[in-house]
């Protein structure tokens, strides 16, 4: 029997693998892009299960929105993606230290 | 359905269709004066409708997801007023670095658009999605001079950091509504009111949120993009992320905590208490270290914004308008400080180090007089406005029976007035550098910029009267 408790782990599980990509990648900027993504999802998996299980539609409404605002925002990112690779010539997490202090 | 539905919504919906107007113009180049004029009507027709609506019409068409009350509506003022005073600014800025285009003003109005929503935020939905069209507005600005890789760094880290801290709080949000079941905030303090529930869900909920929302506000140890954002992005758009979205920040605080979480009172003034503390000693001893100034202020915003979280723990109605009283007056007093170094900037001198400043009296002392006066007001010094900001939030703490953290608060503050009061020796005291380029206003907005730094020496004589709107907000939205 699937309870709640299994789609909790399981959206904890990529929530935490989605920081650990954003932490610990120290090469590839498309990668931060996927792991944004990747932590919409695991919030999306706890919605829809929460939904779910309280019989409740207005969490999968709340998931629709997310959906929207994250292709917006993987819109941006890219934009910002290409923009930074044009004036640096990189897209390295590393080569981003010119500002400091 | 009829008309008077919507009018709770009248001006959020004024401000889509003129940013939307904008931006359409703005894609064919037929835009008046660049967007300048119609983004300002926009602003003060807003302004004018938020005035004529308060506290008309039902809320059968949004309720549950929207609150029209005096809270909003004078933070939704000070918003317009902000972004005005942004724009005035901004406009030669803008025009010599060849950003003036319709798409920033179209950009601004839609991050004001988001500001407004989040100010009136009922529910988780709307929340969201407000904080969201703010943030995608602020990354694209920072974006916007296409051609400067610092802006364009500044830009990813302020989008990376801002989508961690929008999953974070969205985490927060898919616990909480788990606990609950509800998305709306009323409903969610109804169900967590006296039962003792799942408290490790609530818990977990709690913390996710409070995170997402300092991010958001910029306070440590959440504070690592605050610093670079603002140094990197044009100066004209580190005028807008600084001022304007503070408000909105402040209201999402209000309504999340205050609204959605009375219950939780206790977890979150102790984590509010560390990140405030957090703040004020990062804030004031990484700012002394700084030779720019815009990197500077950076650190300084994130010491005010611990202290306006201090008057939020407090969670007395003198607590909370004493945010709201700092909150507003931060504003008066970072347009004037940016304001200034836009006015001091010209095309080929950005005048965002410390250095630019050194002699400023000898040539220009009218602006190094308005300049010291923010300094002061920042550093917290009587009779300007700074001064009594700081304290009305230490009267509602030690009224609230914090006093540990109240010297503690005075103890960084003292610490903070020496960076401020270093930019008035430069200014005054020392001689202009050799082979430091010379500051040359070519601003056009000189009377505005006077005006607002007057305002900061005003009301700080006279501030019972906007503590009185405060205090009158607050209690009339509680």
């Amino acid at each position: 029997m699937i309870t709640v408790n299994h789609y909790l782990i399981l959206g904890s599980l990529l929530f935490a693998i989605s920081i650990m990509g954003l932490f610990l990648n120290r090469k590839n900027l498309v990668v931060i892009l996927m792991a944004i993504e990747l932590m919409l999802l695991a919030v999306n998996m706890n919605f829809i299960a929460f939904s779910h299980y309280l019989n409740d539609l207005s969490g999968q409404v709340f998931v629709f929105f997310i959906l929207t605002v994250a292709a917006a925002e993987s819109a941006i990112g890219l934009a910002i993606l290409v923009l930074l690779f044009r004036n640096m010539r990189s897209i390295h997490v590393d080569d981003m230290d010119t500002l400091k202090g | 359905m009829t008309l008077i539905d919507f009018y709770p919504i009248v001006p959020e919906i004024f401000v889509l269709v003129m940013a939307s107007l904008i931006l359409i113009l703005a894609a064919a180049d037929k835009c008046p004066s660049h967007g300048y004029v119609p983004a300002m009507l926009t602003l003060a027709g807003a302004a004018v409708l938020t005035v004529l609506f308060a506290g008309l019409g039902t809320d059968a068409l949004v309720r549950g997801l929207f609150i029209a009350d005096p809270m909003g509506d004078v933070l939704k003022l000070a918003t317009y007023v902000a972004a005005m005073a942004c724009f005035a600014y901004s406009r030669a800025y803008l025009r010599e670095h060849g950003m003036l285009r319709g798409e920033y003003f179209a950009l601004a109005l839609f991050a004001v658009l988001g500001m407004m929503v989040m100010i009136s935020a009922a529910s988780l939905l709307t929340l969201y999605l407000g904080l969201e069209l703010l943030s995608l507005s602020l990354y694209t600005l920072v974006a916007l001079q296409r051609d400067s890789a610092r802006a364009s760094e500044a830009a990813m880290k302020y989008f990376i950091l801002g989508a961690l801290a929008s999953g974070l709080l969205l985490y927060g949000m898919s616990l909480l509504y788990g606990a609950t079941g509800s998305l709306e905030l009323a409903a969610i303090a109804q169900a967590l009111h006296g039962q003792s529930g799942n408290t490790m869900l609530l818990t977990f909920a709690l913390v996710f949120i409070v995170a997402g929302i300092g991010f958001k506000l910029g306070v440590a140890p959440f504070h690592m993009w605050v610093p670079d954002v603002y140094q990197g992005a044009p100066t004209a758009v580190t005028l807008f992320i600084a001022s304007a979205p503070k408000l909105a920040a402040f209201a999402i605080v209000m309504r999340m905590l205050v609204l959605g979480l009375p219950s939780l009172m206790a977890d979150w003034q102790m984590m509010l208490a560390v990140m405030a503390v957090a703040s004020l000693a990062i804030g004031n001893l990484a700012a002394i270290m700084q030779t720019n100034i815009k990197r500077m202020l950076a650190y300084s915003t994130i010491s005010h914004m611990g202290f306006l979280l201090l008057g939020v723990l407090a969670a007395s109605i003198a607590g909370f308008a004493a945010g709201m009283f700092y909150v507003i007056s931060y504003v008066i007093m970072t347009l004037a400080g940016f304001g200034l170094i836009l006015h001091l900037s010209s095309k080929d001198n950005e005048a965002d180090t410390l250095d630019a400043f050194r002699g400023l009296n000898t040539t220009h002392p009218w602006l190094a007089a308005l300049m010291a006066i923010v300094m002061l007001s920042m550093a917290g010094l009587p009779p300007f406005l700074g001064f009594y900001a700081k304290f009305f939030v230490l009267q509602a703490l030690v009224g609230g029976g914090w006093i540990t953290l109240a010297v503690v608060a005075v103890l960084f503050s003292l610490i903070g007035a020496y960076y401020y009061l270093r930019v008035i020796k430069l200014m005054y005291f020392d001689a202009p550098v050799e082979g430091v380029p010379q500051i040359a206003p070519s601003g056009d907005a000189a009377g505005l910029l006077s005006a607002n730094g007057l305002a900061v020496l005003g009301l700080g004589i006279l501030p019972q009267g906007l503590l009185t709107v405060c205090v009158v907000a607050v209690q009339a939205s509680l």
